[in-house]
């Protein structure tokens, strides 16, 4: 393997990574709240199709049309996890069907793929996209540049989220109380913390978060519209959450793990690197599991591991 | 209590009336379906036109029916697919995969028989070919679960996306023996059809044409009733649903339960996947299998029937008649995606059905009674 090769495989596994990091740091937020969302690969399809159809529709300079992509993108995305907040938190019906619900209702079949035809998206490339941004004219220095300063704005902007969401999570009062919410609601509820307040916050901002991630896929990766596109990656990032331990430090070298086994399909055989397909294109699904075994695993040696309360509805006792 | 609607609570109903089982499910499909027309209204469609045009190509028009129960038998194993498994909390978001793999299985074995065999030989050999396959497939996330400690409803999904990958490797990517390698096979991949004596029979009753595939999804139901009901196997299940400590206290041991539903519930997917190249594709087709997404339909199927083996066969014709009207209608004025908006609100109402069910509204003002969680 050269060096140029080694540049292309980890440029490319931040580049497919990024919208990992964005949906994975959204469901650890919701899960540490206690509430887990497997609607993440719906939430993702409604952002990228919000993101999509104002990058299409409104002219203007970049400037003003990508950041304005972006909000629509998480707000489509959080509409959908609002569904999934009232369903589990007010209602209090099981998360894991719900999530399921939200997946297959926004999904490949769904609202999303409805909203594409509707608005007639995909017919060509969008004008407005993320492109390679060189940050700080850093993109020159020998092998970091080119891997780490020659990303897109959205890659840039996703490790400023990891740093403060982790700050956010462990060095604040709010970090804490949404910590106590996810491992007792009870002793939460009892010093103060407004549980079902809390949780609907963080459903929706993991919400918010996921359909960033949806943004990567159509206004960055793609860059149009593409029905189903996301092609399990709500699923890997959902690994992901279990693969870092419910930490964001952790999680984000994971998704540029599995950022870097996805993109080798596009890397090795542009180069003509000869390995069956069959491999390739099976490769970030089956380390999924490998890992996911290997980390539930040493997670349960040293009771590292989900927020106690995850997926259990919270009901308070009234006297 | 903090909830959204201030000045109401939930509170558990001391009884449940018996019609409930039927009331409720009937009610959320209709919430559904209202919850449908708003958005298909806020989208500037006609939602009476569109729901004429479902109910005329799912049931009422000539041969509507036919075509619905075309779709409704490989939901119907799927949707069984799903109850087993969820039944006991072992989420199985895998029956799509596994009902590629049956796929495979069967029509593997049908062209390895090949023209000569008698019917009564490669139809019960696909049969179990496809079962086994997906009880292979299915036991891999019961296995990981019950051994490893690894969560199924992930590795489940994932397993999902590599039997895809397999299947389309099979047709498209390789020079595999289910591909059609002459003819206009050469030039577009395709699977090869298996011989006529493997293809399953169809029944006339009237003018409505019945599969094979359907009437073994009935006998496949009312096995699987007998099975949780009357068997210790279900008795097993049950109790390691509800309560796997005490199960084992009792001496059972839930990992080899886990399994064993694992096993069973991908068995059931598989059949589906033999059911749809027996009666209907005749070959194995990934891209066609992908787009029904009939593994992910039977979560569907499975939650609006409650879990119940049985009433899996009714709800399978139900949400087979949206897929039918889904494929017939597809077309400019027919809006794509509706099928996975109606299959997520029905998911969805269900779930609030499922509260209404065991809890009501009531009023909060000033004092309340105790509540008493019932979760």
């Amino acid at each position: 393997m050269n060096d140029n090769l080694f540049i292309v495989v980890f440029a490319a596994a931040i580049y497919y990574g990024t919208p990992l990091v964005y949906a994975a740091l959204g469901e650890i937020l919701a899960e540490r709240s206690g509430v887990i969302n497997l609607g993440v690969e719906g939430m993702i399809l409604l952002g990228a199709v919000g993101g999509c159809w104002v990058a299409t529709t409104v002219d203007g300079p970049a400037g003003i049309v990508l950041p304005l992509a972006v909000i629509v993108s998480m707000l489509f995305a959080a509409a959908g996890a609002l569904i999934h907040a009232f369903l589990t938190i007010t209602l209090r019906v099981n998360q894991i069907i719900s999530g399921l619900a939200l997946t297959i209702f926004a999904g490949v079949a769904g609202v999303s793929s409805y909203l594409a035809g509707l608005w007639d998206l995909g017919r060509a490339p969008i004008a407005n996209q993320f492109g390679r941004m060189d940050l700080f004219g850093w993109g020159d220095l020998p092998v970091l540049g080119p891997i780490l300063f020659n990303q897109t704005l959205l890659t840039y902007l996703s490790w400023l989220l990891v740093v403060l969401t982790s700050i956010y999570i462990f060095r604040t009062r709010w970090g804490l109380q949404l910590r106590a919410v996810g491992e007792s609601p009870q002793t939460a509820d009892s010093v103060g913390v407004a549980v079902q307040r809390s949780r609907y916050l963080h459903v929706l901002v993991g919400g918010a978060f996921a359909g960033i991630a949806g943004a990567c896929f159509s206004l960055s990766i793609l860059p149009t519209w593409q029905n189903g596109m996301t092609l399990g990656q709500g699923w890997i990032a959902l690994a992901l959450v279990i693969f870092g331990f419910w930490r964001p430090d952790l999680m984000l070298v994971g998704a540029y793990l599995f950022g870097g086994l996805s993109s080798l399909r596009y890397t090795l055989q542009a180069r003509g690197v000869e390995i069956p397909q069959l491999f390739l294109d099976s490769l970030p699904y089956v380390m999924t599991i490998v890992v996911l075994v290997v980390v539930s695993n040493t997670a349960a040696r040293r009771q590292l591991g989900a927020p106690a309360a995850l997926g259990k509805p919270y009901e308070r006792e009234e006297r | 209590m903090h909830s959204t609607f201030s000045g109401f609570r939930l509170e558990p109903r001391s009884h449940l009336p018996r019609h409930i089982n039927w009331t409720v499910p009937i009610g959320s499909f209709f919430a559904a379906l209202f919850a449908g027309a708003l958005l298909l209204l806020v989208t500037g469609q006609n939602p009476i036109s569109v729901y004429q045009r479902i109910l005329e190509r799912a049931f009422l028009d000539a041969g509507s029916l036919s075509g619905t129960l075309v779709a409704a038998t490989p939901l119907l194993f799927t949707g069984l697919c799903a109850a087993v498994a969820f039944r006991v909390g072992f989420f199985n978001i895998g029956g799509e995969g596994q009902f590629y793999i049956g796929a495979i299985f069967s029509s593997g074995i049908a062209l390895a028989l090949g023209r000569d065999a008698q019917f009564w030989i490669a139809i019960p050999a696909m049969i179990i070919a496809g079962a086994l396959g997906g009880a292979l497939w299915g036991a891999i996330p019961g296995f990981l679960r019950a051994y490893l400690r690894t969560n199924e409803i992930i590795t489940s999904l994932m397993l999902n996306y590599i039997a895809g990958v397999i299947a389309v490797y099979l047709i498209f990517e390789s020079s595999s023996f289910w591909r059609d390698l002459e003819g206009t096979g050469k030039m577009f991949p395709k699977g090869k059809v298996i011989p006529p004596v493997a293809f399953w029979p169809e029944y006339g009753i009237g003018s409505l044409v019945v599969p094979f595939g359907f009437l073994l999804g009935i006998a496949t139901a009312a096995w699987i009733a007998v099975l949780q009901r009357r068997t210790r196997f279900g008795y097993e299940m049950r109790v390691v649903g509800g309560a796997p400590t005490t199960a084992r206290y009792a001496g059972m041991r839930p990992g080899r339960v886990i399994v064993a539903v694992a096993a069973v519930s991908g068995a059931l997917a598989g059949l589906g996947g033999a059911a749809s190249v027996g009666n209907f594709r005749h070959i194995l087709d990934p891209k066609g299998m992908q787009q029904s997404g009939f593994g992910y339909a039977g979560i569907v199927v499975a939650a609006l029937a409650r879990l119940n083996p049985v009433a899996v066969i009714f709800v399978s014709i139900i949400i087979g008649g949206i897929t039918n009207a889904g494929y017939a209608l597809q077309g400019p004025d027919f809006p794509s995606g509706l099928v996975g908006i109606l299959e997520g609100l029905i998911l969805f109402c269900t779930l609030g059905g499922e509260v209404l069910m065991r809890y009501r509204f009531v009023r909060t003002r000033g004092v309340s009674s105790n509540v008493v969680g019932a979760q």
